[in-house]
Parts: structure tokens; sequence; C-alpha cells
């Protein structure tokens, strides 16, 4: 089976007005593969969000070379083989929530009939099937988030990229959705790449944690979690899981970075 | 449409109505003659028996504004969106635009009577489509540039068509702006309209009228025909703004949460 995504010696660096460049990634090389759960960690401005740019074919690598499903990145993103949430939630301001989970469904010409059932299902599945005529404006920030995220979910993808998409929630609806997600995964086989601040939300979700390290953004370290892959709330409490969770506080630390501001120990 | 309330409808009322006992109650007291300056009763005395030629008259300078008012519209949002799509034709204009920002364009009207003919209604039409134009390309121009690179990403992340992501992110953007435009600018089609006709063409508008009056000595019918020009204006921008609501009713969300850390 080819892999979910291949990154081979990538490196990007960004022109920035009178300061000259910016190295945001150097010499990353990583492989998902399907159905593979992995995390990337790491301070503020390790690049991150780059790197899963570059996998979205929204900006392009310097050096290096990517491919998604076997396919050029881009190729992979005209036939929307992945689904994306951002670290904001990007809905739009003018559609109803449940106008904004039907936008790609919309856009890729999914008939009238199956779009509406495909939304309830959606919204039923990150609790807001109440809200569904709400406009944006009218939600908290982690409603529009699930929003968001509702919406990457529409055409159910081989590959999900995600940015930071719980970082706005509170504590208990994140662990509800981390729970859902893990579930959402098991049942759509989907491989994820997920970015996240906080190390239990990587342990608990992932097969593999990839650490960063900024300035320039490489990757350290690659912690394999092994918990299984149905997890529910009993994992958290876990000695396993308290185990993994200081292997990948211990690489950061280690990280030859100055600090890890801007990680998250809860 | 929240909030309208004491503050914004109750109080000007109010005051509107305490200014024009005031003013009634001057002229009563100090007994001032009609032409220094009629009563407010007088007026709308006058207002309601003169009100068929009053209405023909709203009828044909309302007509040239709102033509003028359409034309200009249709012509500023079309060159917007050539605008937008083209920078160099943006970078051509904006000198030209900038120019006819700051030049009372009601200027013109005398060369274009010579040009159109005095009898003829094209000039006045033509004045009101010049200042609206200005308002409503600058607003639409940059209503159109409103998009926020996390839509654009998205819109790339689903491979959308040029033509989608123009009708599903470009223009619901910048219709509030459009409508801002339009709100500003229905105020300047009538006033343009109105004093075009200053400047000559067929006696016929309300501006006419009140040069007719106010010169046969006829002061009160010349404030009537002014109430009537308070309304049509009234009327121009209460229609505008109602769209303008309408429009702006789920305005683009606050910023969202910054990113973490930075
Ligand atoms: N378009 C751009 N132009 C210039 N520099 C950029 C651009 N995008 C990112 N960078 C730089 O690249 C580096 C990595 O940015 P990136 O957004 O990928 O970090 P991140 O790991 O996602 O951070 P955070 O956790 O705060 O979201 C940063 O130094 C940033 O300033
Ligand atoms: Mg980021």
């Amino acid at each position: 089976m080819t892999d979910a995504v291949t990154v081979s010696a990538v490196g990007k660096t960004f022109a920035v007005a009178n300061r000259g460049t910016v190295v945001a990634l150097e010499d990353i090389n990583l492989v998902v593969a399907p159905g593979e759960f992995v995390s990337l960690i790491g301070p503020s401005g390790c690049g991150k969000s780059t790197l899963l740019r570059l996998i979205a074919d929204l900006d392009q690598p310097s050096t290096g070379t990517l491919s998604v499903f076997g396919k050029t990145a881009r190729q992979a993103r005209t036939d929307q083989d992945y689904g994306i949430a951002f670290q904001q939630a990007g809905l739009l301001a003018w559609r109803t929530v449940a106008e904004n989970v039907e936008l790609p469904l919309q856009l890729h010409r999914v008939a009238k009939p199956t779009r509406r059932a495909r939304v309830a299902e959606l919204l039923e599945l990150v609790g807001l099937t109440d809200f569904a005529d709400r406009y944006p404006d009218q939600l908290s920030g982690g409603m529009q988030q699930r929003v968001a995220i509702a919406r990457s979910l529409a055409e159910s993808p081989g590959l999900l990229l995600m940015d930071e998409p719980f970082g706005a929630l509170d504590e208990m609806t994140r662990e509800r959705m981390q729970n859902e997600l893990v579930r959402i995964r098991h049942e759509t086989g989907a491989a994820v790449v997920f970015v996240t601040h906080s190390i239990p939300e990587a342990v608990f979700l992932s097969d593999r944690v990839v650490v960063m390290s900024p300035r320039p953004g490489r990757i350290v370290d690659v912690v394999s979690v092994e918990l299984g892959g149905e997890r529910g709330d009993e994992v958290r409490e876990a000695s396993a899981f308290f185990a993994r969770v200081s292997a990948v506080r211990e690489a950061l630390h280690g990280a030859p970075a100055k600090g890890v501001r801007g990680v998250e120990n809860r | 449409m929240r909030g309208i309330s004491t503050r914004t409808l109750v109080a000007p009322a109010v005051f509107g109505i305490a200014a024009l006992m005031v003013w009634q109650l001057a002229v009563t007291v100090f007994n001032i003659q009609p032409f220094v300056l009629p009563g407010p009763i007088n007026i709308g005395a006058q207002f309601e028996q003169v009100w068929p030629i009053i209405w023909a008259g709203t009828l044909v300078t309302g007509g040239n504004a709102l033509i003028g008012f359409i034309m200009g519209a249709v012509a500023a949002i079309l060159a917007a969106i050539i605008a937008a799509l083209a920078r160099p034709f943006d970078e051509l204009t904006q000198p030209v635009v900038t120019v006819a920002a700051v030049i009372p364009l009601v200027a013109l009207a005398p060369i274009l009577y010579a040009m159109f003919g005095a009898d003829a209604e094209t000039s006045r039409q033509l004045i009101a489509a010049l200042a609206v134009f200005v308002p409503v390309y600058l607003n639409t121009l940059r209503g159109l540039r409103q998009v926020k690179p996390v839509h654009r990403d998205l819109m790339r992340a689903y491979a959308a068509t040029p033509w989608q992501a123009t009708r599903t992110v470009t223009l619901p953007a910048a219709l509030p702006f459009l409508f801002t435009g339009l709100r500003i600018a229905s105020s300047l089609a009538v006033i343009s309209a109105l004093i075009a006709e200053y400047f000559g063409g067929p006696v016929d508008g309300l501006a006419t009228s009140i040069t007719s009056s106010a010169a046969g000595s006829n002061y009160t019918l010349a404030y009537a025909f002014v109430l009537g020009a308070i309304l049509l204006g009234l009327a121009f921008y209460c229609v505008t703004l109602a769209l303008e609501k309408l429009a702006t009713r789920h305005a683009p969300l606050p910023p969202e949460r910054p990113a973490v850390g930075r």
C-alpha cells in the first residue's frame, strides 16, 4: 500500500521583506502510513503549520519532495484526497452552520439530498445539531472550531490535516472531541497529521509523536506511542500513558532550543 | 437591528418636534413675516395644498436621481470588478478617481446642458451618476479585497474554480462594503440631481420650483418644495440604509483566537 504522506529532505525558506530570509523547515523526513495518526509537537514557530501547508499544497517546498498517496501534493489536492482544519476556524460569516459544513460537498457538486443527510450526520457528530441554522457570529470560539472540524470530515477523506483544531476548546469538550477523533479515525481508517501544543493530547491521539525544534525547524525525535487502537478515557489514567507523556516531554526539553515556550504541559 | 431604542429613535424625534415648536412659537410671538421666515404650520398647510405639484416635481427630480444612481452604481461596480481583477487598470484609474472624489461634479452642469440640450433631463442624470460613481467604486473595490487568507487557503484546499471562489468567498465578503457605498451615494444622487436643476434645463423639478416660487416671493411655497426635497433625500437614504443593514446582518467574524504563543 502506498504511504499516505512521504516527506523527503524537505526544506522551506521564506523571504521576509527587508530582513532577508527565514528558514522555517530544514531537512524534514517523515512517512505517514495509511491510517496512521501522527502528531507534530514543538514550540511556537518551529514550522508545524508550515509543514502541514506543504502537505496540503498550500505552499511549495524550497527543497526536497513531498508525495501524498503516491501522487504529487498538487495532484492529491486536486483529487481532494485530504480534509483540512486550520488553526483558525475560517468559517464563512454569511453562511449558517449547516451551510458551512455543506460547503465542500456543494463545491464538489454532491447531490442535494446526499448533502443534507451528510450534514445532519456531521452536526450530530460534533454535537451541534441544534445550531444548524445559526450563523457563526452567534457561536462561541469552540463551537466555531467544531463546525470547522465537521467541515473537514465532510468528504470522509483518507487523510486529515489538522492544525491545533482543539486549541480553543475547554478541557471537557476537548477530551470529548479527542475521544470522538479517535473513534472517527478508527471508523474511517483515515491517516491524520495533527498539530498540537499539548503533550497529553498528542500522546492520547497518536501512533507516533513527532517532536520538532525551531530555528531552523527540524524533527528532533519521534516517539512511538503504542497504546493500542481503541482508546477510551481509561487510557488517560494508564501508567503507559504517563510514561509516553514523559518521553515526549523529555524529547521536547532535550531539544537544542532556547526553552520550549508555547508548549502546554497539561 | 438591535439597539434601536430611546437613544436612536425617540430622542431625535423628541428633539425635532421641540425644535419645530420653538420655531413656530418664535414666528408667532415675534410676528415674523412669511417672506422672512414662514412658520412650520403654514409650510405644512401649503405642502398639503399643493401636494399634487410637489409630487409631480418629486417624481421628476427623484426619477433623475434614481436613473443617475443606477447608471453610476452599475458603472462603478463593473469598474471595481475590473480593477480588482487587473492591477494595471486599478493603478491607471486611481488618480482619475482621486480627482473625481475631490472636485465638485455639479460644476460640470452648464457644460453638460450645452452638450445634451437644455430641454433634456440627461445632464441632470449624468451629474447624479458621476456623483454616485466615486463612493460606490471605492467601497466596492475595498470590499473585493476583503478575502481573508484563511478563506483563500480553504478555496485552494477544496480545489475550487476561480468562479466558485469568487461566488462563495469574494462577492459575499464585498457585499457589505458595496451597500455602504450605495448608502453614501444615495444622498449624493439626490443632492446632485437637485443642484443640477439650478444650472438650467427643463422647468419641472423640485429645485426649479423652489427657484420660481422664491422669485415670485412665495416663500411659504418655496419652503413646501424644500420640504419635498428633504423627504425625497430621506426616502433614498432610508431605503439604502435598510439594504445595508440587511447585507451586514452577519458581520464578518471578530478576529479569531490568536495563534498560541505568538
Ligand atoms: N508566509 C510566511 N512568510 C514569512 N515567514 C513565515 C511565513 N509563514 C511562516 N513563517 C515563519 O516560519 C516559521 C514557522 O512558522 P509556523 O507558522 O509554521 O510555526 P508553527 O510551528 O505553526 O507555530 P505556532 O505553534 O505558533 O502555530 C516562523 O518563524 C514564521 O515566522
Ligand atoms: Mg501554527
